[in-house]
């Protein structure tokens, strides 16, 4: 079992080899040109940056990454039973159906909730 | 192979983990701490735990720290200052962490399932996907659905908290 | 002798036939990537009723062969252009990133069937039982590149170009991730050779219409009715009650892996005219392509992932026990990994034929369609197979 991972490790490998030679080869063969203090600046569309460093962003992307984390776990849930849920039924009978989905009506009670409250409204 | 793998493994995940620690910037910290999730990932698969390994690189990996560096960036959090520490703080925290280090081998000495080797599958074709999944809805099923009740209350507090920026 | 002896031992054959297999897979999508490249701007130019790159041929010769050499020219001018760090960005991030968001997108082709076997080794680099989760997996993880880009670059089109962009792709991950549920359900597998040999016998998942007995011997006889009886055979109420949720399935997980490869009609992270270029804005030399590489790479693993998931992978259509009548064994193999290239070539094109039509979303729209629509569209479907599967036979 173990034995089907070990190409995934040497995939790694030369995935990351491959990006690392490409970067190295571009630093000694590509050109180097003088610096000065504009070309050093960041890119505004030539004007002159204002305030420097990074903008303050919408608590919108936090709360979006946030709502992932709690269905991507919902998901992960489902996978075993999507690959079982055939085999079960013959096994056990339909339980597996009607267990799945009072999990998912829970948690869309989380969901509808949360778009009452207008937390993936983006025009607002 | 299967061992020296897993030594390797482990040694990467707590130098990762020594980094998460150590490191100023905050961002290193997470991106060490994404680095610790995927050695942990790799030490699951030496123990043919592929299920596991998939989901920690998923979950924890893939959703959670990017939650943690969104945080980072939001607050515009930078690198920490060197500070000075006195050398009583230096004393305190070494007795701490030596009476800490101390208690837990002494419980892991007396552990009997310290010493022993891990098993090897009975079935090296064993669907450890198909395992979880069955297990999960024959003998689990009270659990499963406490889980989902857990993750609704997650989501509410999620929406309660940020309700003010909202409005 | 001696050496040939220790290339067989199973642990040392097993090791240089998938660093074979991974170099040569490399290689392919490298050249891939480059002429998708260039079918890019050729079929935007024919879009737009230009003429497209045209000029660049053969060095020395003067023959200019509609352009082909386009690719070869643009990556050796990457490759020696200045690799120019700004002044104020962050080194150690700004160097990663690029690798961190071309690295997963090859990770991906890991687990991806591209052929059935040669000389009877699999055509896949690592048959693993969680493929598709592996998938899943990895490919979250190419987040990262993008965020730190725009984080390390320290400046603010970039920063708002990595902040849009992970937000979308971790949204769109969520219907990605729920689409394809019902696959497995019929399959009850989540390795993706296994689909791929489900699909062959019983249909593409889009189109699950031939059952077991049919071969190419029977077409070739001519025998309209046994030829039929193999279709009726595939025939079911559940059957044909399941093509729904295949096709819902197919159509999010299409539009959802638009999305997360940041193609237009969902290209907001480098929306030019309001973003100039996004979170690679500071990046130049290979730092640039290595970007480029990644969003390209990611397109043909996604597209690779519908294949394999939908279409039926590397089976040619119609043969469902993978006879060729007339074609020996290597040569076989190798028609199956072309009819695997061939089709995603297809979903390629497809890809850019879409991003020059249609117009690009706003942000609000891009996280209702994605949030509202499809995640409650796959929720529903999901369940929907799950009754068909469950209450008729």
């Amino acid at each position: 079992m173990l034995q089907d991972y070990t190409p995934v490790l040497l995939h790694v490998i030369i995935a990351v080899g491959f990006a690392t030679v490409a970067m190295i080869a571009n630093i000694v063969l590509g050109r180097t040109g003088k610096r000065n203090p504009t070309k050093d600046s960041v890119y505004e569309c030539g004007m002159v940056p204002e305030m420097a460093g990074q903008p303050r962003f919408s608590v919108k992307f936090y709360l979006v990454a946030m709502l992932f984390i709690l269905f991507d776990i919902e998901i992960v849930f489902m996978y075993p039973w999507a690959v079982v849920y055939q085999d079960f039924i013959a096994e056990s009978g339909t339980i597996i159906l009607w267990s799945m989905l009072s999990f998912v009506l829970i948690l869309l009670f989380g969901y509808v909730y949360a778009i009452k409250k207008g937390a993936l409204d983006w025009s607002r | 192979m299967q061992l020296a793998l897993f030594w390797i493994f482990s040694i990467l995940m707590l130098a990762f983990a020594l980094g998460v620690v150590f490191l100023r910037n905050p961002v290193s910290s997470a991106m060490s701490l994404v680095m610790t999730f995927v050695a942990l990932a790799a030490v699951f698969v030496t123990l043919d735990a592929f299920f596991i390994a998939v989901v920690q690189v998923l979950v924890y990996a893939g959703a959670v720290m990017v939650l943690f560096l969104f945080i980072i960036m939001l607050l515009d959090l930078r690198a920490e200052k060197h500070r000075k520490v006195r050398p009583s703080a230096w004393l305190g925290g070494g007795l701490v962490v030596g009476g800490f280090m101390a208690a837990i081998s002494q419980v892991i000495a007396g552990w009997s399932a310290l010493h022993q080797t891990k098993p090897e599958l009975s079935d090296p074709s064993f669907n450890d996907v198909a395992g979880v999944g069955f297990t999960l809805f024959r003998d689990f099923n009270l659990p499963f659905q406490i889980i989902g009740v857990l993750l609704l209350v997650a989501t509410v507090g999620v929406v309660l908290l940020s309700r003010k920026e909202l409005k | 002798m001696n050496i040939l002896n220790v290339m067989m031992q199973p642990e040392v054959f097993l090791v240089w036939t998938s660093l074979a297999k991974s170099i040569g897979l490399l290689a392919v999508i490298l050249g891939l990537v480059s002429y998708t490249v260039y079918a890019e701007r050729k079929i935007c130019a024919w879009i737009q009723d230009r003429v497209g790159p045209n000029r660049t041929g053969i060095p020395f010769t003067g023959i200019r062969i509609q352009g082909l050499g386009q690719p070869i020219a643009d990556a050796l001018k990457l490759l020696l252009k200045e690799n120019f760090i700004p002044a104020e960005v962050n080194k150690f991030y700004y160097y990663i990133a690029p690798k961190l968001s071309m690295v997963p997108a090859i990770l991906v082709l890991a687990v991806l069937p591209f052929g059935s076997s040669l000389f009877g080794i699999p055509m896949v680099i690592a048959d693993v039982n969680i493929g598709v989760l592996y998938v899943f997996a990895v490919s979250s993880l190419g987040v990262y590149g993008i965020v730190l880009a725009g984080w390390a670059s320290n400046s603010k089109y970039p920063f708002l170009g990595g902040i849009r962009s992970s937000s979308q792709m971790i949204s769109y991950e969520l219907a990605l991730g729920l689409s394809v549920i019902p696959v497995f359900m019929v399959c009850g597998t989540l390795s993706l050779p296994e689909i791929v040999l489900w699909q062959r016998e019983n249909g593409w998942m889009v189109f699950p219409i031939w059952a077991k007995g049919l071969t190419w011997d029977l077409i070739l006889s001519g025998d309209i009715g046994a030829i039929a009886q193999t279709f009726t055979a595939g025939f079911s109420l559940q059957r044909i009650l399941l093509w729904v949720p295949m096709i819902i399935s197919f159509v999010i997980f299409l539009i959802a892996m638009f999305a997360e490869t940041n193609r237009a009609p969902f290209d907001l992270p480098e929306a030019e005219q309001e973003l100039v270029g996004g979170y690679h804005t500071e990046y130049s030399g290979m730092g640039f392509a290595l970007f480029f590489l990644g969003e390209y790479a990611a397109m043909i693993a996604g597209s690779g992932v519908i294949v394999t998931l939908f279409l039926g992978g590397w089976s040619f259509p119609l043969i469902p026990d993978g006879s060729l009548p007339g074609i020996p064994g290597v040569l076989a193999g190798l028609v199956n990994i072309g009819v695997f290239f061939a089709k995603i070539i297809a979903l390629l094109i497809f890809f850019i034929w879409v991003r020059w039509t249609v117009p690009r979303f706003r942000y609000d729209q891009l996280m209702k369609l994605g949030w509202y629509v499809f995640f409650e569209l796959a929720l529903v479907n999901i369940f929907i197979a799950a009754f068909v599967l469950a209450y008729i036979k």
